[in-house]
Parts: structure tokens; C-alpha cells; sequence
């Protein structure tokens, strides 16, 4: 497939490669319809966003008022801190202004005045490569006022977050933009309705907003031709773990599983079996390797197999992984990660690493198992933010698909006296 | 407390938000940057700059974790150990840097030339094992590249 989102050209982050190879059409063509007209293109495209949720992109911006005496906000979601992604990376240091040319496409589409995106404190490195192509930016009249002699005037900067897994989630994101602590808010109210500041705000990943300059280049019919017809479009896959050449795929969305893992990313090192996959970032449902079997990388099939596409994040274990040392490690970070502000989470959370703890360390008690799964539940859906759900459902599921992962790390009791008496 | 060219930035940057607490984070970078850590009297001095309470700004520093409130060791070395790098052999990189460097990860040298941590997922799971010293990446670790790092940083 023809690659839109991480194309082999030289020097695509440089502004003049990117004009010279169509870049910033998009934007003109944009600035020529009517706003409603680009909403109502992404709707009928199917783009789906790829931050996690899979949420109809169009449809979210439908939610944006139009009549409001406040000025409206939009938010690039670069916080990419879910464990095994790290694709909205390769989009700031290889094409840039694609994130730029959509944001300002979404900004036009939404009547937005200004966009933060937010990137991870980490990613120093990244943020200076993304500064740098906003400058250029701003330099060839792309954003600022007047853009492009149409009269419509908008700003983008880039908010530097500071550690802290929360701010992906998106109210806790304009939390932080707002200078506050990353906390998540409680919903209703939608951002679309009292976000930042409380205006009328979207919220949109990176991967999800670069999408768009493609639709509105090539129509929403191209688009709906491109991959799974229900989740549609190109998507970047990033493979981790044990294969033999990890990194970023981009591919049309419904690719199987396996096909990623042996053609893609070069089959496991060794030739040793595939025992389980994450397939899209830590925080969804594990998979065991056989049963992978027609499962592919879109939310229904996915869906159907009983996890979800998440971040396209696929981590690869091959047979000799200590899967409860996964597990623990996966546990330790929803524990770090958790914010505090709701109970089940913020005692639950350490509450599963210290009882998987004792599994790793062979330590377990016969009861543990349906312990672990007691306070999963008990997470599950009882918190303010999807951090609650995104730690329970490791855990579950692993325990579903691999019990006797557990079983075996049960310390044998010895005989009480009574019984050897 | 900040440079001249900060505080021009920061009234620039004042254009962009329509409050001044949205500058806090903004500004701690600032202060992190100038001065490697942010103290009692730094946050005291975020707080007059940008009107809001000392107390939320000690609640927003604390809350993130690349936020520091002690200076730490010239370079902070932080090695990914969640679960793409684990897969890699991180945990061997975190043995061999504590040996040769004779701390135990989250210890400071008494020199104030090392400070070594575990951190979480750093994006670097394609590339893993990994480490980072401040912004600077280091990636597909191997024992060799590692040595040379730590020789490389040891002369700086």
C-alpha cells in the first residue's frame, strides 16, 4: 500500500519538500468550502479516531456549537504514554506539517480560534522538531491571521506536559493546559460543551488529526476504500517485543494480526512460537497466540476476539515470556499512573501489583487468583476516567486466557501439623 | 529567578491563554531549565509572577513526576523497564549501569555527578532496551553501547 501518514520521501519535515509534494492543498481546498462541508467529508469518510477509543471523528466534531459567544478551542492529544506506543512520534519528527495542515483544517471546520498540542514532557526532542515546523508555518502565511488571503485567523502552539500517563485522557489534558494538576473531570459535561476554560472544546489525537488533509485532498470515498470498510483508513501500527524488526508499520486499517507480526515485523527471533499478543497498547485485552487466527487489526475484529485496537500498540511475546512478571510490570504502572482521585483505583491499583507481586515471586496463594479478579471488577467501571478500566482488563484478561500461568505460581503450602499428626 | 529572555517569552506566551495559571506549567519549565530543580522559593516566586496561591503550584509540581524539587545529579540517567523494554532486556541494562556506576536505581552519587532512575514507558518500544539523559535518547541497547555512553558522559 501507498503510505499517506509516513511516506519514503527525503526531507518530508522540511516545509519546501512538503509544499513540493503537494502539502498545504489540502488547506487551500479547505479554506474554499464551508466549514460544515469538511465536517460533513470526515463524517461520511469513517475516520475513527486512534487514540484508543475508536470514537467517529466527524461525528465528535458535530458536537462543537455553532452559535457561541465563546471562542472554541481544539486539542491535539500527543501524550502518548500508553506502554507499547510510539507512533505519534514518528508524525512530529517525519511529518510535521501534516499534523499542522489538519489542525488547521479541524480548526476551520470547528470555527476554532486556537489549538494546543499537547505533547509528552519526554519528547523534548520531538517538541523542538514540531516548534520548528509551526514556525515555518507561521513564516509561508499557513497559520496567524488572514491565512491564505480567506480572512480566517487561527494560532496553534504546543503545551508541554511533564510526566504524567493521566493527561491523555482528555478532560485531565485540559486540566493540565489549564495549569492545574492532571485530574480528570467528571462527564457530562462533554468538552464540546464546557471544555477548557469552559468553552466549547474537541479533543483529538495526533494520529487522528493527520488523517484529515487526506480526506479532504482525496474525498471521503477514497478514504472508505482504504481498509476495514467499518474502521477505515491507513493506521500506524507500532510493533514492540520480541520480533525481529520492531517499529512503526503504517498499513491499511484490518491487516491479521499474524501478517503483522511474520511479514511486517519479521517473525519472532529464534523461530520460537508466539505465545501472547497486546494488541493495541498495554491497557487492552491480552490475546493468546493460538488464537489468533483471523484476527485483524480493526475494532471489529478485535471487538470480536475480545480486546480492542487501542493505540495499535502490538506487543509480541514469544513462548519462553514470564507472563506474570508482564502482568506485574503492567500492574506497577496503573499503580504509578493513577491519579488518586477516585478509591477503587487509587487503592486498587497497588492493591493488584502487591498480590501479583507474590505470584512473581512464587509467593501466591490459592485464593489470590479470584482476589485479583474481585478487585478488578471492583475497579472496573467505578472511577471518574478510563485509567481504572485500562488497569483492570489486563489483569482480567490474563487471568481468563492463562490461569495457569497462576496456578503454577501458588506456593505449596506444607502440611499443617495437624495433618502429619 | 529567570532569564530576561523567559520573561519576554512568558508575556508573549501570555497572548495565547486566556488565564495566567495557564502558564504555570509553561513557566516551571522554565525554572527546571534555568535552574535544574525547582525550589521552595521558586515556586514561591511562579506563584507572585503569574498570581496564583504557592499552594497550587506546590500542588502542580508534585503531582508531575519530571517536575524535581532536589537538585539531582548532573546527569539523570532513566531506564525504561516497562513492558516493550522488559521484553528487550532492560532489566539487564538496569544491572550493569548500578555496577558500574555502584548506585542502586533512584540513588544520587554523593559526587552529585549520577543520579539513576526506573521510569515508565518512554516511546521508545520500538527501539528498545532504552535509556534517556534529560532529552537525549539512547536506544537499541546494547552492553557495548552502553559502556560507551557512560564513558562519553563521564568526560562531560
Amino acid at each position: 500500500m501507498e503510505k499517506y501518514i509516513l511516506p519514503d520521501i527525503a526531507g518530508f519535515h522540511k516545509i519546501d519538500v512538503y509544499e513540493a509534494h503537494g502539502g498545504y492543498r489540502a488547506l487551500r481546498k479547505a479554506l474554499g468550502m464551508k466549514p460544515e462541508e469538511i465536517t460533513d467529508e470526515v463524517k461520511k469518510s469513517g475516520l475513527r479516531g486512534r487514540g484508543g477509543a475508536c470514537f467517529p471523528t466527524g461525528l465528535k466534531w458535530t458536537f462543537m456549537p455553532k452559535q457561541t459567544a465563546k471562542p472554541k478551542y481544539l486539542c491535539v492529544n500527543g501524550d502518548e504514554s500508553e506502554p507499547g506506543t510510539f507512533k505519534d512520534r514518528q508524525i512530529f519528527e517525519f511529518n510535521p506539517h501534516l499534523l499542522i495542515e489538519g489542525t488547521l483544517i479541524a480548526a476551520y471546520a470547528m470555527g476554532v480560534q486556537t489549538s494546543y498540542i499537547y505533547i509528552r514532557g519526554e519528547y523534548g526532542k520531538w517538541i523542538k522538531m514540531l516548534e520548528k515546523a509551526i514556525e515555518a508555518a507561521y513564516s509561508n502565511g499557513y497559520i496567524g491571521k488572514d491565512i491564505l488571503g480567506s480572512n480566517f485567523a487561527t494560532d496553534i502552539l504546543v503545551h508541554r506536559g511533564a510526566g504524567a500517563y493521566i493527561c491523555g485522557e482528555e478532560s485531565s489534558l485540559m486540566n493540565s493546559i489549564e495549569g492545574d494538576r492532571g485530574y480528570p473531570r467528571v462527564k457530562p459535561p462533554f468538552p464540546a460543551q464546557f471544555g477548557l476554560w469552559g468553552c466549547p472544546t474537541t479533543i483529538n489525537n495526533v494520529e487522528t488529526i493527520s488523517n484529515v488533509p487526506l480526506i479532504v485532498n482525496n474525498g471521503w470515498e477514497w478514504y472508505t476504500r482504504i481498509g476495514a470498510p467499518k474502521h477505515p483508513g491507513p493506521i500506524l501500527v507500532g510493533v514492540s517485543g520480541h520480533v525481529n524488526k520492531p517499529g512503526v508499520y503504517e498499513m491499511p486499517t484490518g491487516v491479521p494480526l499474524l501478517e503483522i507480526i511474520y511479514k511486517y515485523a519479521g517473525g519472532i527471533p529464534g523461530d520460537k512460537a508466539l505465545k501472547a499478543v497486546i494488541p493495541g497498547g498495554s491497557s487492552t485485552m491480552i490475546l493468546r497466540g493460538d488464537q489468533l487466527e483471523g484476527v485483524c487489526m480493526d475494532g471489529d475484529s478485535l471487538k470480536a476476539a475480545g480486546s480492542s485496537v487501542g493505540t495499535a500498540g502490538l506487543i509480541v511475546m514469544d513462548e519462553d515470556t514470564d507472563l506474570i512478571k508482564v502482568i506485574a510490570r503492567i500492574s506497577k504502572f496503573y499503580y504509578h499512573e493513577s491519579c488518586g482521585q477516585c478509591t477503587p483505583c487509587r487503592e486498587g491499583t497497588g492493591w493488584l501489583w502487591k498480590i501479583l507481586k507474590r505470584f512473581e515471586h512464587g509467593e501466591g496463594r490459592k485464593q489470590d487468583i479470584d482476589l485479583l479478579m474481585d478487585i478488578a471488577n471492583n475497579i472496573e467501571g467505578n472511577t471518574i476516567c478510563a485509567l481504572g478500566d485500562a488497569a483492570a482488563w489486563p489483569v482480567q484478561s490474563m487471568i481468563r486466557k492463562f490461569r495457569d500461568e497462576f496456578e503454577k505460581r501458588v506456593k505449596v503450602q506444607a502440611p499443617s501439623q495437624e495433618v502429619l499428626a | 529567578m529567570l532569564s530576561e529572555k523567559n520573561l519576554a517569552k512568558i508575556e508573549q506566551l501570555k497572548k495565547y491563554y486566556p488565564t495566567t495559571q495557564a502558564l504555570v506549567l509553561p513557566v516551571l519549565w522554565m525554572v527546571q531549565e534555568e535552574h535544574h530543580y525547582i525550589s521552595e522559593e521558586a515556586m514561591k516566586y511562579v506563584g507572585e509572577l503569574l498570581q496564583v496561591p504557592y499552594a497550587h503550584v506546590l500542588g502542580v509540581v508534585t503531582f508531575y513526576t519530571m517536575f524535581h524539587t532536589k537538585p539531582l545529579g548532573k546527569h539523570h540517567v532513566e531506564v525504561c523497564t516497562n513492558v516493550s523494554c522488559m521484553l528487550r532486556g532492560s532489566a539487564k541494562i538496569v544491572e550493569q549501569l548500578e555496577n558500574r556506576l555502584g548506585l542502586k536505581m533512584g540513588e544520587t552519587s554523593k559526587d552529585k555527578k549520577w543520579t539513576l532512575s526506573e521510569c515508565e514507558c518512554m516511546g521508545s518500544c520500538g527501539t528498545a532496551p532504552m535509556l534517556a539523559v534529560g532529552d537525549e535518547y539512547s536506544e537499541n541497547l546494547t552492553p557495548e553501547k552502553l559502556d560507551k555512553i557512560i564513558s562519553d558522559l563521564e568526560h562531560r
